[in-house]
């Protein structure tokens, strides 16, 4: 098994828990060490409860694990909340004046600390959070050195004096550690693997300005608002125009108008907004200018459950707007594939002229993750597809002449679907596109001239780039032992928990694979019926109540898994969770598992 | 030499005609519309590739497949927020956004407001004929109180939206109103409308001859009064608009309601687009700003 630590630091809204995780996170991955990191929450500015776990280890790190290693609660309300999740080996820093500790399981080490004897509490008001890193830093075995710099950068803004106070403080408590309590047995390592450490919003939004997005636009809506606030804050340097429009309606089209005059353009709302967009999108297909909608599902319907994730858009997805079109959905694997999906998404959209939807969810988009900068490719591969503009058009003078029509059709038929699409500008092709079902060259066929054999013709002109998109389009793969005894399917952001269980599974003895489904569409139901065909025990696991990928899967190639392993509560799967649910249904009890999550937040 | 490119190649109405003729019903107003567009794209010579008409739903929003310039066809009320979007894509593109009063004042009201408020440089028409036409004849955010429609067989009990002091609250840089029935003002007020650096509002009383029998031409004529006539009335003086846009009866003022120009375009007031247009830029991030995203991360 390999080696994980896990803090978890829990306090209410407003009480300082972010900037503990920044300072721990910064310090693991300059240690070169891998790291996840969840934040628990509720949609509350200030109060509430709040637990934000980082889980670290010279190894990859893709989900937050089963296990707490140290917990460190700011308020009693924390303590009592989780202290009772703390195991053997575990301990637990507190503030030994404001918290009372309860009962913990054996082996648990209880770590108070005097605060107001250790730091000026009168002049420092999160002292006993700088008390407790400085602490749980030595019994994690990092020097001093590591949280002196990382303190520096953060408080160098407020002046030295803060700077020295703070750094002050942490000694104190590390020093205290140093007399008072054991360290944890196995010392964290380090290693010489750099990592940047990103949210999946944030990788979604620099996959964006790497894929040359030139516009984006957004209505705040939680979990994608990370998106906005990233392209907002670099918009300039990255020679990005950014907006915020009166509603995600507003959004798409807009979108849609600056993707028309040629340039890329990305939007990103949750599952409420998309809901709003949906008629855009038919507009995108229609007009066959393409988009890139990215959707950060969280627990719904309606309002939901803001906080908390979910996969429960697919089917919202599937059926997004009216009528058929061409589009593609792709479900991004982890934080680093939230970067990489969107160059590939855009010149997919691009070469075939339809929206592209990315459907990501809370645990990306707001979880964090330890990344390769060299998985951050600001050079990625950029394919405009059929694309006439200014510079490549036969436009350079700009005379009435020539501005008037020739042969130029924007909806010409052709084998594969595609038509070049010139942009407003572009002397020579003129062009009128329409929501209406048209001609090949722009006119509308839906009022007086309504013709059934144009309409059909228009029709699988369009539907034809289809065949294009599914041959673009890698299938998926099993990952693990073609013949292991249970095969769990997931799709999008369980990768990483999954592929643990997997893992924990075979330590156990039982064989484990994993298929994890990436592009949802194209999904290549052949080579999945293919690649089940030998499969013993199939099992999907997925984070909504009715089994949308089941029935997605079972839709589109019949085929059925001997079981589901569901959770709807809002969190995210946790690998034992997986793993208990496959054995019992190994054992026959049951073909539906549903986890309960321990974690209360 | 350029002066006599220039020449060689006028723009003419007959380069604005579009493939196929307007099928609105005969008498329509939005016929006086198109052609008033036409002429004052004449008259102006912006090239027709450099022109986009792009409108929502309706039958005034088929405009843009009757003109020969660039067109866009988009879904009911979304037009500015197309016409946004396309605009600070590409800045030096004249964009026309044409459409009815169900259109931008009903389900796309909400747009209206904000487009007006950004300062988006666009001029936009509204061929407003107080009823819905392409739908048959229902009542709309500017029927008149009363009006019997299929819709309201009993008579219109919701007050209708005043669109020039709606405008002017929502900080429209340009507000005018014109009269399908008077050519040659229309002309000259979209000619305004295009020169006008930022967002111009033109209503514009375009009679349905079939489905509006209250708000007719003959209703029309003898009561809109062009503000151009009043020698006192100054389009500078925001309050003095406010007072004559609500003015309705037997006289209803036609003309420039108001005007400013110490306010910066929403693309103009952009500092990403001092290179250029969008459309235009490199894609690529430089290398050198690109590390610096990803050093933030470390």
């Amino acid at each position: 098994m390999k080696q994980t630590f896990a803090i978890a630091i829990g306090g209410a809204a407003g009480q300082g828990v972010a900037t503990p995780g920044d300072i721990f996170a910064k310090i693991f991955s300059r240690r070169g060490l891998s790291l996840n990191a969840y934040n628990a929450y509720q949609s509350i500015i200030r109060g509430g409860h709040t637990l934000l776990t980082i889980r670290t280890g010279p190894e990859h790190v893709s989900n937050m694990g089963d296990r707490i290693d140290l917990l460190i609660p700011l308020n009693q309300d924390t303590m009592d909340r989780h202290l009772k999740l703390l195991t053997s080996g575990a301990a637990c820093i507190y503030n030994a004046e404001t918290i009372k500790p309860g009962s913990a399981a054996d082996g648990v080490q209880l770590c108070p600390l005097p605060v107001s004897e250790l730091a000026d509490i009168s002049r420092n008001k999160v002292a006993q959070n700088t008390l407790a890193i400085g602490a749980g830093l030595h019994m994690m075995g990092i020097g001093f050195a590591a949280l002196e710099e990382a303190l520096r950068e953060q408080f160098k803004k407020k002046g030295e004096s803060v700077v020295v106070e703070n750094v002050g403080v942490a000694r104190a408590g590390y020093d205290y550690a140093a007399a008072h309590f054991t360290a944890f047995s196995n010392p964290l390592p380090k290693t010489e693997k750099r990592y940047a450490v990103l949210s999946g919003n944030t990788a979604m939004a620099m996959g964006g300005a790497a894929a040359g997005v030139k516009f984006y636009c957004a209505y705040p809506m939680s979990p994608s608002t990370g998106v906005l606030h990233w392209m907002a804050a670099h918009a300039r340097k990255a020679g990005i125009m950014v907006r915020q429009v009166e509603d995600e309606i507003g959004v798409i089209n807009m979108a849609i108008g600056a993707a028309h005059a040629g340039v890329r353009s990305m939007c990103a709302t949750s599952g409420g907004g998309f809901a709003l967009m949906s008629e855009g999108l038919g507009m995108s297909a229609m007009i066959e200018t393409p988009v890139l909608v990215i959707d950060c599902q969280r627990a719904g319907p309606s309002t939901g459950v803001p906080t908390k994730t979910e996969q429960g858009d697919l089917w919202q997805m599937l059926g997004a707007a009216f009528g058929d079109y061409p589009r593609l959905i792709a479900a991004p694997l982890d934080i680093a594939d939230c970067f990489k999906v969107i160059p590939e998404m855009f010149n997919l959209v691009d070469r075939f002229q339809c929206p592209g939807l990315v459907l990501c969810d809370l645990l990306l988009s707001e979880g964090r993750l330890g990344v390769d900068p060299k998985d951050l490719d600001f050079n990625p591969a950029i394919d405009r597809g059929e694309l006439i503009t200014g510079v490549n058009g036969n436009g350079n003078g700009a005379s009435a002449a020539i501005a008037t029509n020739g042969g130029y059709k924007r909806y010409k038929i052709t084998e594969s679907g595609i038509s070049p699409r010139a942009v407003p500008g572009v002397p020579g092709h003129i062009h009128t596109v329409a929501t209406d079902e048209h001609m090949e060259d722009g006119v509308l066929i839906s009022d007086e001239f309504t013709n059934p054999i144009k309409r059909r013709a228009m029709m699988e002109k369009r539907m034809r780039k289809v065949v294009g998109i599914e041959a673009a389009v890698p299938p998926s793969t099993l990952w693990g032992p073609r013949d292991a005894e249970v095969t769990l399917i997931g799709w999008g952001s369980t990768k990483g928990v999954i592929e643990e269980a997997c893992e924990m599974l075979n330590e156990e003895g039982i064989s484990a694979n994993q298929l994890q489904i990436r592009w949802l569409v194209p999904l290549h139901g052949e080579v999945i019926l293919e690649l089940l065909k030998d499969a013993r025990q199939t099992i999907i696991v997925e984070n909504n109540y009715s089994g949308q990928f089941a029935r997605y899967l079972r839709s589109e190639t019949s085929f059925v898994p001997d079981g589901n392993i569901r959770k709807y509560d809002g969190e995210p799967f946790m690998p034992h969770h997986i793993v208990e649910a496959v054995k019992e249904q190994l054992a026959g009890k049951t073909k539906l598992s549903v986890p309960m999550h321990e974690i209360m937040v | 030499m350029a002066t006599s490119v220039q020449r060689a190649s006028q723009l003419t109405m007959a380069d604005l005609k579009g493939r196929v003729d307007p099928d609105w019903c005969p008498g329509c107003g939005d016929f006086g519309v198109l052609a008033a567009i036409q002429k004052a794209l004449v008259e102006l010579q912006i090239p027709s590739h450099n022109v986009v008409a792009i409108s929502g739903i309706g039958c005034s929003s088929n405009l843009p497949g009757f003109i020969n310039t660039y067109g866009m066809h988009t879904l009911h009320g979304r037009a500015l927020a197309v016409a946004t979007g396309l605009k600070l894509a590409n800045h030096e593109l004249t964009v026309l956004v044409t459409g009815g009063d169900g259109d931008g004042f009903g389900i796309g009201g909400n747009h209206f407001v904000h487009t007006m408020r950004r300062n988006v440089d666009l001029l936009y028409i509204v061929m407003d004929n107080q009823i819905y036409g392409l739908t048959t004849g229902q009542t709309s955010p500017t029927s008149r109180v009363g009006m019997k429609t299929k819709s309201m067989p009993f008579g219109n009990i919701e007050a209708p939206v005043n669109p020039i002091s709606l405008a002017l609250a929502a900080g429209a840089t340009f507000v005018a109103r014109g009269f399908s029935g008077d050519q040659k003002h229309l002309t000259e007020l979209i000619k305004q409308g295009i020169g006008h650096k930022g967002f111009s509002f033109l209503d514009v009383f375009s009679p349905c001859v079939t489905y509006n029998h209250d708000n007719t031409y003959q209703w029309y004529r003898p009561r809109v009064k062009k503000l151009e006539d009043d020698a006192a009335y100054d389009a500078a003086d925001w309050t003095a608009a406010m007072e004559k846009s609500l003015l309705w009866g037997e006289e209803i003022p036609i003309g420039k309601f108001f005007a400013r120009t110490d306010l910066p375009s929403l693309h103009a007031a952009e500092p990403v687009l001092n290179e250029g247009p969008l459309v235009h830029l490199d894609p690529r991030v430089p290398p050198d700003v690109a590390r610096g995203f990803i050093e933030e991360l470390m």
